[in-house]
């Protein structure tokens, strides 16, 4: 085997830190004029291929992909700064990509560049829809373990941990596959500044959707974004028998 | 915790009749510090969030300087710099930081480690360290060591640079400043400190006032006098600058309590028969006053940036709270008394930021004249110090409590306002030479 050549692909949102509000007319968050930065699950991504490549695994090149506004190219440089080593940018301004429309980006993006490893964040945190990984996985047809949260690879076989309930889970499978990324499998690095100015310099090509042939429409509507009701304060009760008939008159047991 | 730490709301979107829970902090990719609840947040809204990131006249290069260094300062919440404060103790942790990621480099040569940036990107280095809540106390602890060694870029030699501005770059050694001395004050050609040379040494005797980070930095940046005032041809003749082991079994060195910014040190230094190795001299002897001319301009604009920072912060504060509390039945930001101020504080902050950026932006085209630079600093001095003490009159009674950081942000505001230059002498500048008036003293 020649060496990994890995796809992460990268999606700009609204910064993690930010609260979210729903625009005026109740269709969507808020976007405009908010702090947006790299979904934090990608940045798992890049740092877990970044680390593979300084633990030695044999790393032919790390490539970065985003879909999006041009603003994303931010991103793909921030992917960079971290350590990847190309970008690709697809620019679309107008049309919100939906999860099967990216993984069958993806999938071509993986067969023009032949890849043999995506790394994938679980969800990104502006619609969390936890589908890109697993639907990219079925396009190709290639084996998958989601929400990593330790991965080895030693030859061409993979070894991957996650966490599910009650214990760790830890998967085998071989090349090529797709792995997605959950929070405890590392902590990402901050891009050094020397590095910020490297990436500047490394390549970044700019697509559009045209050069893919992909059906993006939507399949899905929105129907209404609203804001959660207040949270309501709690009532203080004397003792456990107080309890007990409190959660009676709620109807709780 | 009270007023403006409230959890993040947990935005639920619904889609018909699914949920999608945008709970945010739960994707907190960091583990979460005890000093980083994830209950508190990070301003957020307008002029209310930090950072404004659509400032729309920031070139790339400055937009991902504040990107990035905004992220590391997120890791330091204003909790952080008060209890530092509070307890008047210093912390090496944000330089550790931001030399492990090369920041301490960006104006200096890539020869040695730097990235070679402008004036530019440093003053939005350092707007962005005060703006997050760490004010003078965050940017003090790093200043120094951003633009302090210029004059060591332009005139020290090439064994010099390698030998000094390589371990600071790296963050292994930290440098102090000390020209201002006690019976001078502004007077700086008055200096009465002096050096003698003697074989290859050189032996200093005198005093400075005022030397910043003095308790624990490795080397200083002074400047003295080798040849008396009354032996030179002009007053800017015969003061020498050297960059040397700051030898505490030589100088005493004696902190200053003072209003603000009690975790940063500033002392007053005595030495009597300092022996200072004649190599550690900068450039020709008798010259060292034209070369801490050298970069004077850049420095003032970047103190003006970081008075701009605690400006915004404080201001940042003051609008959340104002929106927040409620009075009277009443939003207390709602009275025009409390809202217009604020409003005027936001255009005052802005105007100054514009001419600290010109200033930036001229230095790094090689011009040399300091009327931006030293008015950008007053400018942005003053909107700082108003900001932040109407952040305190917004919050009554709690502005007065150390909980809600923005009493510690005024007492740091004074500090821009006094040094590296006053006010008084700035307007003297401005009058001088911009307006042609005879000098005034
Ligand atoms: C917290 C802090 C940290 C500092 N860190 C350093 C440091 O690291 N290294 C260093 O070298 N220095 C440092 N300084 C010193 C600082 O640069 C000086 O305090 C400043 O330059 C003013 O000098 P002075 O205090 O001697 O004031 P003085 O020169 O005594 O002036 C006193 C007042 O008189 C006014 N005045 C004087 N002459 C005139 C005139 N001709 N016309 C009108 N008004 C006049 C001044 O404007 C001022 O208001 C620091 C100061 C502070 C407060």
């Amino acid at each position: 085997m020649s060496g990994l050549r890995i796809l992460v692909p990268v999606k700009r949102v609204i910064d993690y830190a930010i609260k979210p509000r729903v625009n005026k007319a109740g269709t969507a968050v808020e976007t405009n004029g908010v702090k947006h930065s790299m979904n934090p699950f990608d940045e798992l991504s890049i740092e877990q291929a970044v680390r593979l490549r300084e633990a030695k695994v044999p790393v032919e090149d790390i490539l970065v992909f985003s879909a999006g506004p041009t603003k994303s190219q931010e991103t793909i440089r921030t992917a960079m700064a971290m350590g990847a080593d190309r970008g690709i940018h697809v620019v679309e301004e107008k049309i919100e990509l939906e999860p099967l429309g990216v993984a069958k980006l993806l999938k071509q993006v993986v067969e023009k560049e032949n890849r043999n490893l995506v790394i994938l964040g679980k969800q990104s945190i502006d619609d969390d829809a936890g589908q890109t990984g697993q639907m990219l996985a079925g396009l190709l047809g290639w084996p998958q373990a989601t929400q990593a949260s330790k991965v080895t690879i030693e030859g061409e076989q993979c070894t991957v941990t996650r966490e599910v309930d009650g214990g760790v889970e830890t998967l085998k499978a071989k090349l090529p596959m797709i792995i997605t990324t959950d929070l405890r499998l590392n902590e990402p690095r901050y891009a050094s500044l020397p590095n910020i100015m490297k990436a500047k310099k490394k390549p970044l090509e700019k697509k559009t959707l045209a050069d893919y042939d992909v059906d993006v429409s939507k399949r899905m509507k929105t129907v209404k974004v609203i804001e959660p009701p207040p949270r309501q304060g709690g009532g203080k009760v004397d003792d456990v028998d107080g309890m007990i008939s409190k959660l009676k008159e709620l109807g709780a047991i | 915790m009270r007023g403006i730490y409230h959890s993040f709301a947990n935005l639920v979107v619904r889609v018909g009749q699914r949920n999608i829970g945008l709970q945010r902090q739960a994707w907190r990719p960091f583990p979460i510090t005890a000093s980083l609840q994830p209950t508190r947040r990070h301003a957020h809204g307008q002029a209310t969030e930090y950072l404004q990131m659509s400032d729309p006249d920031l070139t790339e290069s400055q937009r991902t300087v504040r990107e990035a260094i905004s992220k590391i300062c997120s890791k330091y919440p204003d909790e952080y710099w008060m209890e530092l404060d509070n307890a008047g103790k210093f912390s090496l942790d944000l330089h550790a930081d931001l030399a492990r990621d090369g920041w301490l480099g960006i104006c200096l040569p890539q020869k040695y480690g730097g990235s070679e940036l402008g004036i530019s990107e440093a003053t939005v280095m350092m707007q962005t360290i005060s703006e997050s809540g760490g004010g003078m106390t965050a940017a003090s602890s790093v200043h120094m060591n951003i633009f302090g060694l210029e004059p060591i870029v332009k005139f020290a030699t090439e064994e010099q640079k390698e030998r000094w501005l390589v371990p600071v770059i790296q963050g292994k050694e930290r440098s102090c400043f000390g020209v201002t001395e006690p019976n001078t004050g502004l007077d700086t050609l008055k200096l009465q400190s002096t050096a003698t040379r003697d074989g290859d040494h050189y032996i200093l005797k005198g005093q400075k006032i005022w030397t910043s980070t003095a308790q624990t930095a490795e080397k200083i940046l002074i400047l003295v006098r080798t040849t008396p005032l009354d032996k030179v041809e002009k007053p800017t003749h015969g003061l020498s600058l050297f960059y040397t082991d700051l030898d505490r079994s030589a100088v005493q060195v004696t902190e200053i309590l003072k209003m603000g910014r009690a975790s940063v040190d500033s002392n007053s230094l005595f030495f009597d028969g300092w022996k200072v190795p004649a190599e550690d001299l900068i450039g020709e002897e008798g010259n060292g006053f034209k070369m801490i001319m050298q970069g004077m301009n850049a420095e003032r604009v970047l103190v003006g940036a970081e008075a701009l920072g605690l400006g915004f912060a404080a201001l940042r504060r003051a609008a959340i709270y104002a929106k927040e509390r409620v009075v009277f039945g009443r939003q207390i930001g709602k009275n025009q008394g409390i809202q217009h101020p604020l409003a005027e504080s936001w255009m005052k902050l802005e105007a100054a930021r514009l001419m600290l950026y010109q200033a930036a932006r001229l230095y790094d085209e090689g011009y040399a004249a300091g009327e931006f630079a030293n008015a950008g600093k007053y400018l942005a001095a003053e909107a700082a110090f108003e900001a932040a003490e109407r952040a305190v009159m917004v919050h009554g009674g709690m502005g007065y409590a150390k909980e809600y950081h923005v009493e510690r942000y005024c007492r740091e505001a004074m500090l821009p306002r006094l040094a590296p230059v006053s006010r008084e002498m700035i307007f003297n500048y401005i009058g001088e030479r911009v307006l042609g008036l005879p000098r005034s003293y």
